[in-house]
C-alpha cells in the first residue's frame, strides 16, 4: 500500500497527534504527515473533521477517522499483523480503555496549560498533574504484571495514551521548578518513562521537553511581581 | 442460565446504568442488580469505583469494570452472540465517534439548553439544535444507528430516545420536536422495541423526580 493511501493531519507538539504517530510507527505503516497550522486550519482538515475541526485526523483511502483514541484502535484493528496495541483479553482491554478515558477526560484537562499560568492557578494545575501520576504509579504494577510496560513486554494502548503527555508534563515541572515524576515520588513511572522514550516507535515522535519548552516560550507571560 | 458472577451496580434513573442493562439483555446474560442510593453511596460502590464514585459498575467473576461505554465494549467482547459493535474497523471507528459525540457534546449541550437560566441560553439552544441536525443526518436512510438492528450507538443514544423527553416534560420546554422527523421516528421504534422497553424507567416517576430536581437547582441558583 502506498503512502498516498494514508494521511495524518496534525502538529508536532499535540499529545493526541503524537500518540497516533507512535501507533503508526509501531505497526511500521508508511503515511504522509501533513503539518497543520491550528491558527489557519486547512480546507482538508475542515472537510475531514467538520464537527470538531481538530487534529489528529487520519485519512485512509479518503475516509477520515477522528479522535485520537478512536484512531489508535482503528490502526490496531486494520494493521492486525503488526504488534498488538490493545491486549487480547477483554478485561485487560477494559482496564486500559478506562485509564485512557481518565487521562483524556479528567487528567489532562486538570493540568493543561500549566506552563502558561502562575500562582494559585498554577498550584491547582500542578496538583491535578500530580494526582494522575499518583494513580498511574499505583496502577503500573497491576497492569504490567512485572513487565517493562503497562502493556507488558511491548508498549500498548495505555503506554501510548499516557506516554504522549510526558514531554508536556516535564515542561510543567521545569517551568514551576517541581519534580513530580521521578525516582523518589514515582519510581515505577520513572523507570517506565525512560524505557518509553527509548522505544524505537517513540523516538523521533515524542519531542524532548526542551523542544516543547522552546515552542511554548513565546506564549509564556512573565510571573506577576508584587 | 445464570452467568458465573455478573453483578451490576446501578441507579433506576441513570441512563448510563440502564445502557448496561440493555446490553446484558441483548446478550441474554443473567445478572444480579444492585440499586444504589446516589445520595448515600454504598461502601462497595466507593471501593469499586474510587476515582469516579459513579454507577454503573459491572462485576464479572470478581473483575470490576466501570464507565458505561467501556463496559459496553467489554460485554460485547465477552459474550459474542448478538454483536453490538460493527465488524468492520472503519464502521467501528464511526460508531465510537458518534457514541463519544452523544455523551460528550450532545447531551451536555442539551442539558444546558433545557435547564436554561444562562445568559446565553439562546446560543446553547442553537448549538443543541445543530447537534440534533447532525444526528438526523447520521440516521438518514437507516432503521437504527446500527443499521437494520440496534447497535452500540443506539444503546448509547438511550439518552436521546428517552431521557431527552423526560427532561423536556419536566422542564416544560421542547427542543427535540417534530422539527426532527427522522430522530422522532427512530425514537418511536426505539422505545417500543421489545428488549429496550424493559430497560426504560417508569415515565411518571421519572418526570416527577426531574421536576423536583430542576426546581431545587433553580431555588439554589
Amino acid at each position: 500500500m502506498g503512502k498516498g493511501d494514508l494521511k495524518l493531519l496534525g502538529t508536532g507538539v499535540s499529545p493526541f497527534v503524537i500518540r497516533t504517530r507512535i501507533s503508526l510507527h509501531l505497526k511500521s505503516v508508511e503515511y504522509e504527515f501533513i503539518e497543520e497550522k491550528l491558527a489557519a486550519k486547512s480546507e482538508l482538515l475542515l472537510k475531514a473533521n467538520p464537527i470538531h475541526k481538530k487534529v489528529p485526523v487520519l485519512i485512509h483511502h479518503d475516509k477520515p477517522i477522528c479522535e485520537s483514541l478512536i484512531i489508535v484502535q482503528y490502526i490496531d484493528e486494520v494493521w492486525s499483523h503488526g504488534p498488538s496495541i490493545l491486549p487480547s483479553d477483554p478485561y485487560d482491554r477494559a482496564v486500559e480503555r478506562f485509564w485512557a478515558a481518565y487521562l483524556d477526560e479528567k487528567w489532562f484537562p486538570s493540568w493543561k496549560g500549566v506552563g502558561l499560568v502562575h500562582g494559585e492557578e498554577a498550584q491547582k494545575k500542578i496538583a491535578g498533574l500530580k494526582e494522575g501520576l499518583v494513580l498511574l504509579e499505583e496502577a503500573f504494577p497491576k497492569c504490567s504484571k512485572g513487565k517493562p510496560f503497562f502493556g507488558g513486554d511491548q508498549i500498548g494502548f495505555l503506554d501510548i495514551s499516557f506516554g504522549c503527555f510526558l514531554g508536556w508534563a516535564r515542561v510543567g515541572e521545569i517551568i514551576h521548578k517541581v519534580s513530580l515524576l521521578d525516582t523518589t515520588n514515582t519510581p515505577h513511572l520513572a523507570g517506565w518513562a525512560d524505557r518509553f522514550y527509548a522505544h524505537p516507535a517513540v523516538k523521533g515522535v515524542l519531542p524532548e521537553p526542551q523542544a516543547l519548552y522552546d515552542f511554548l516560550k513565546p506564549f509564556i507571560k512573565p510571573a506577576p511581581t508584587n | 442460565m445464570a452467568e458465573e458472577g455478573v453483578k451490576l451496580y446501578g441507579f433506576w434513573l441513570s441512563p448510563f446504568s440502564r445502557r448496561v442493562e440493555l446490553a446484558l439483555k441483548i446478550k441474554g446474560v443473567e445478572y444480579e442488580y444492585i440499586e444504589e442510593d446516589l445520595q448515600n453511596k454504598s461502601p462497595e460502590l466507593l471501593q469499586y469505583n474510587p476515582i469516579h464514585k459513579k454507577v454503573p459498575v459491572l462485576i464479572h467473576n470478581g473483575k470490576v469494570i466501570v464507565e458505561s461505554q467501556v463496559i459496553l465494549e467489554y460485554i460485547d467482547e465477552t459474550w459474542k452472540e448478538n454483536p453490538i459493535m460493527p465488524q468492520d474497523p472503519y464502521e467501528r471507528a464511526i460508531a465510537r465517534f458518534w457514541a463519544k459525540f452523544i455523551d460528550e457534546k450532545f447531551f451536555p449541550s442539551f442539558r444546558k439548553a433545557i435547564l436554561g437560566g444562562e445568559t446565553e441560553v439562546e446560543k446553547v439552544i442553537e448549538e443543541t439544535k445543530e447537534n440534533l441536525k447532525i444526528l438526523e443526518k447520521v440516521l438518514e436512510g437507516k432503521n437504527f444507528f446500527g443499521g437494520e438492528r440496534i447497535g452500540f450507538v443506539d444503546i448509547v443514544a438511550n439518552t436521546i430516545a428517552y431521557w431527552v423527553f423526560l427532561f423536556q416534560e419536566a422542564a416544560e420546554k421542547e427542543i427535540l420536536t417534530e422539527e426532527f422527523p427522522i430522530l422522532c421516528n427512530w425514537k418511536d421504534k426505539y422505545i417500543n422495541h421489545n428488549i429496550i422497553k424493559e430497560t426504560l424507567p417508569p415515565k411518571d416517576k421519572s418526570v416527577s423526580f426531574f421536576r423536583a430536581r430542576f426546581a431545587q437547582s433553580k431555588a439554589s441558583s
